[in-house]
């Protein structure tokens, strides 16, 4: 209940705060590989009772979520043996034939000027058949004892313009009840979208997870990079241009207010909040060459982690705030290597490949995703900590930027399509992708947020 | 080529301005030729203004003002050397004027390792102008990495075009 509350205060806040323009939603998700793997859902339509039907289709969005999530293949209405509205209209016989594993089902009734109350149940479809070869049901097909069946459900009112957030936090709990992983359905993504005919023509851009709410963060004449997220999902840190040298800013994503945090002489590049949100990570060459840094935001103290003539830069934090990721090409090319931040031993990490940059810690530190160079082609990898086995994940062309979903699930990169520059997904396991084409621009630097 | 006119006008010019010296200013003697010579400001008010002259010299410094490099690597070509050395001539001649070298790359890569490649490459053409005798106070370095496409396409071609540093005065 507080987490909805939570969720509900910080809506509001961020509607209230919407002093940016509309970008137009330019993400649609083109499903391209991974979809026959998938486990078969129903998300029955809800249905509506009232008078004024909201615009946003809760059930719709559950279906679109599951999808992309590249676990789940929500049926085509035609396959559903009946429409049930709730658990006890529910004919587990029928379904049983269907080889469909789940059914999603609910109502949204009108109870008030702009107010609906919406139901929703999640059956498991194994276990209302009392698991395999065990019957539970009647000769009706209903069941007749227990409720193990109903894996979840729930009822809250709430306004017709937080219909799409809600469905997101629908998917996340469908998500978690049937992969024991928890949904990151209720994410944010941030980009930078560059449209070079415009006068402002570099634009830091927040949305949704699925692209929809886009909000212009900030519109400049020079280029803008490397957005990340605060651990606590409230603020960015980026790359500016605007006074013709880099420097790094920390704004609030919800009040749009923002302070500078770095302007040394040279570069001042690759932010990265460490897991407290206390220091930030950074590459700095304010003595010449390019080094990495550990900034405490509140004294802006620096702590110096690297020192070599060759170019060390991408720093990311591992999750236990002890060692620093980064890539160096000490070695002769970029090559991943890791820091201890208090001893400054270094370790070189990748020797797979022609280059690996850009190395990303996953949230449970077993794996590190990156950029891998093979035979001049650039795509996304991963790496298995213990096995040191390098997996190549995309076969799309000119990869960069991995950021990976607070849940481990998912990976979202910038890539080519065709001649311009869009943002695609891949699965942590590599079999499932996606593509989130612009209508208009280039799409770069995705990050993806904590969970919100 | 327009450098060489530049290089051309940089060794002819302060010949000219002594000459163009001597003959507006009568009522000085020869002894004080040199000295002349080292006011030039004054003297060319005479025939080109020193702002003509420098707009002439900037213009055509500005035709050839980007260097291109090979791909990962931060090494002046010999073939820019003339370039450079053109470049040098006009700022230890100028030293009021400051010069910025971006650093560009092509789009392969990441973008946070090419603003330090991009870096790479406008201090290889700083260090170079240094080493001409140019002073450190007027040389400046700033790196887009690929931000600053001059070609957007993905082909080789464009690739080489965007692999470059530009002296931006």
């Amino acid at each position: 209940m507080t987490m909805i509350l939570k969720w509900i205060g910080r809506t509001a806040i961020f509607a209230l705060a919407v002093v940016a323009l509309q970008a137009k939603a330019s993400l649609e998700i083109v499903i391209t590989e991974g979809v026959d793997s998938a486990r078969p859902i129903a998300i029955v339509p809800f249905t509506f009772v009232g008078q004024n039907q909201p615009t946003q289709n809760i059930s719709q969005i559950v279906a679109a979520d599951l999808m992309r999530s590249g676990k789940f293949n929500p049926v085509n209405v035609m396959r559903m043996p009946q429409q049930p509205q709730n658990s006890s209209q529910f004919n587990a016989a029928a379904w049983a034939k269907t080889g469909i594993e789940a059914v999603v089902m609910g109502t949204v009734k009108e109870v008030g000027l702009d107010r609906y109350t919406i139901n929703y149940e999640l059956i498991d479809v194994v276990k209302a058949n009392g698991g395999v070869g065990q019957p539970m049901m009647n000769a009706a097909g209903r069941m007749v004892a227990g409720s193990n069946h109903i894996l979840h459900s729930s009822e809250i009112t709430i306004a017709g313009k937080l219909f799409r957030q809600y469905a997101h936090r629908v998917s996340d709990v469908i998500y978690e009840k049937l992969t024991g992983e928890r949904g990151a359905f209720s994410t944010k993504i941030a980009y930078v979208l560059v449209r070079d005919k415009q006068e402002y023509r570099y634009q830091l851009v927040v949305a949704d997870y699925d692209g929809e709410n886009e909000q212009v963060l900030l519109r400049s004449k020079e280029p803008l990079m490397s957005p990340t997220w605060s651990p606590d999902g409230t603020k960015l840190a980026y790359v500016t241009f605007e006074r013709k040298q880099s420097q790094i800013y920390i704004q609030d994503v919800y009040t749009a207010r923002r302070s500078i945090l770095t302007s040394f002489k040279g570069i001042n590049s690759a932010p990265i909040w460490s897991p407290d949100g206390r220091k930030m990570a950074m590459t700095l060459s304010k003595d010449g060459n390019t080094e990495i840094y550990v900034m405490d935001i509140a004294s802006k103290s620096l702590n110096k982690l690297t020192n070599h003539r060759a170019i060390d830069t991408e720093p990311n934090w591992a999750p236990d705030s002890q060692t620093v990721l980064f890539t160096s090409e000490r070695g002769g090319n970029p090559q991943l290597y890791t820091v201890d931040i208090n001893t400054k031993a270094t370790t070189r990490v990748t020797f797979d490949g022609e280059q690996n940059l850009a190395g990303k810690f996953t949230p449970n530190g077993q794996a590190i995703v990156m950029v891998n160079r093979t035979n001049g082609q650039y795509n996304i990898a991963r790496m298995d900590r213990t096995t040191r086995q390098m997996q190549v994940l995309t076969r799309t062309y000119l990869d960069e930027s991995p950021s990976i979903a607070p849940n481990g699930s998912m990976i979202i990169y910038s890539t080519l399509h065709g001649s311009s520059q869009v943002l695609a997904l891949v699965s942590m396991d590599g079999r499932f992708k996606a593509r989130l084409p612009a209508v208009n621009g280039r799409v770069k630097s995705p990050a993806w947020s904590p969970f919100l | 080529m327009n450098l060489n006119k530049v290089l051309k006008g940089l060794l002819v010019a302060v010949p000219v301005l002594t000459l163009a010296a001597c003959s507006s200013n009568n009522d000085t003697d020869a002894g004080a030729s040199n000295e002349v010579a080292n006011q030039p400001v004054q003297a060319v008010d005479q025939g080109m203004s020193d702002a003509e002259q420098l707009r002439q010299q900037l213009e055509a410094l500005r035709q050839q003002n980007t260097i291109y490099f090979d791909f990962d690597k931060s090494t002046i070509r010999s073939e820019f050397a003339s370039v450079l050395d053109a470049h040098a001539a006009f700022l230890r001649a100028r030293t009021t004027i400051s010069v910025t070298v971006e650093g560009h790359t092509d789009a392969r890569g990441t973008p946070e390792y090419n603003i330090a490649l991009g870096e790479r490459r406008a201090q290889s053409v700083q260090s170079y102008l240094a080493n001409l005798g140019v002073a450190a106070g007027q040389l400046s370095v700033v790196s887009y990495g690929e931000e600053k496409p001059v070609d957007a396409g993905n082909t080789e071609d464009a690739f080489a075009k965007n692999r470059r540093a530009v002296l931006v005065y």
